[in-house]
């Protein structure tokens, strides 16, 4: 193969596809996690301490700033679960066509959307 | 063959097939939990001590946290070597990326060493 065929790895010069931007959020939404993850084991950690702690923990969470902490984790926690099962569908050999990866995608930004509006119930 | 000195098993195949594995005890674990909270609206303290006491309740929530672990270590590694890179930084990726690496290792660590003693205390 010619190593002088020409290469544009400029990604900001690209156009993104839905599949593209699936996956750079599946990544943005883990990056993301990480951090929640050290506040839900603070929440555990609290909750499970003594009563107090627990008391501590629900007054906590009942402020509106918590509250929306708590949700925008529960919406990243949704996209990234929803792309993980999206993944696992993949390996199982569905979708793994240009076509299928497009709905795929869809897919999860549409469960996504649905799974923020619950937990929004839920939370308010 | 080249290894990489940073990777959660040192291997892509191994590294795939941990990152599915854990994600699926995660997914049921998250699903447990968030239904769980959902049925009970009016959870006190007494009933959430006695959730995690339980032998059962305790090894979910460890494979839970171990699964964190790995699966954040895998995800993050798979992020900084395709970002922290010399191309997109210069020649300060490197030693950048194996302090970030480091660092995210012994935090996942630390993570499962936190959920260990939060489960040793109930």
């Amino acid at each position: 193969m010619s190593n002088r065929r020409p290469v544009n790895l400029d990604i900001a010069t690209i156009r993104l596809p839905i599949t593209a931007y699936a996956s750079i959020l599946h990544r943005i939404s883990g990056v993301a996690l990480f951090f929640v993850a050290a506040g839900l084991l603070w929440l555990l950690d609290t909750s499970l301490s003594s009563p107090t702690g627990f008391a501590a923990v629900r007054e906590c969470l009942d402020g509106p700033f918590a509250r929306f902490l708590l949700w925008g984790s529960l919406v990243a926690l949704g996209y990234h679960f929803a792309a993980g099962i999206r993944h696992l569908v993949m390996d199982l050999g569905v979708g793994e066509s240009l076509e299928g990866g497009r709905r795929g995608a869809r897919w999860v930004f549409a469960a996504t959307a649905v799974l923020a509006v619950l937990a929004g119930i839920w939370l308010w | 063959m080249v290894t990489n000195a940073t990777s959660f098993s040192r291997s892509g195949l191994s590294d795939w097939l941990l990152q599915r594995l854990t994600a699926l005890i995660l997914a049921a674990y998250t699903l447990f939990l968030v239904g769980y909270l959902a049925l009970h609206p009016d959870l006190d303290y007494a009933a959430w001590a006695r959730l995690f006491a339980g032998l059962p309740m305790k090894l979910f929530t460890l494979a839970a946290a171990v699964s964190l672990a790995i699966h954040a270590w895998i995800g993050l590694w798979t992020v900084l070597t395709d970002y922290v890179t010399e191309r997109l930084l210069g020649p300060v990726a490197t030693p950048l990326r194996l302090a970030l690496e480091i660092a995210m290792i012994l935090v996942n660590l630390g993570f499962a060493v936190w959920a260990i003693d939060i489960l040793w205390g109930v």
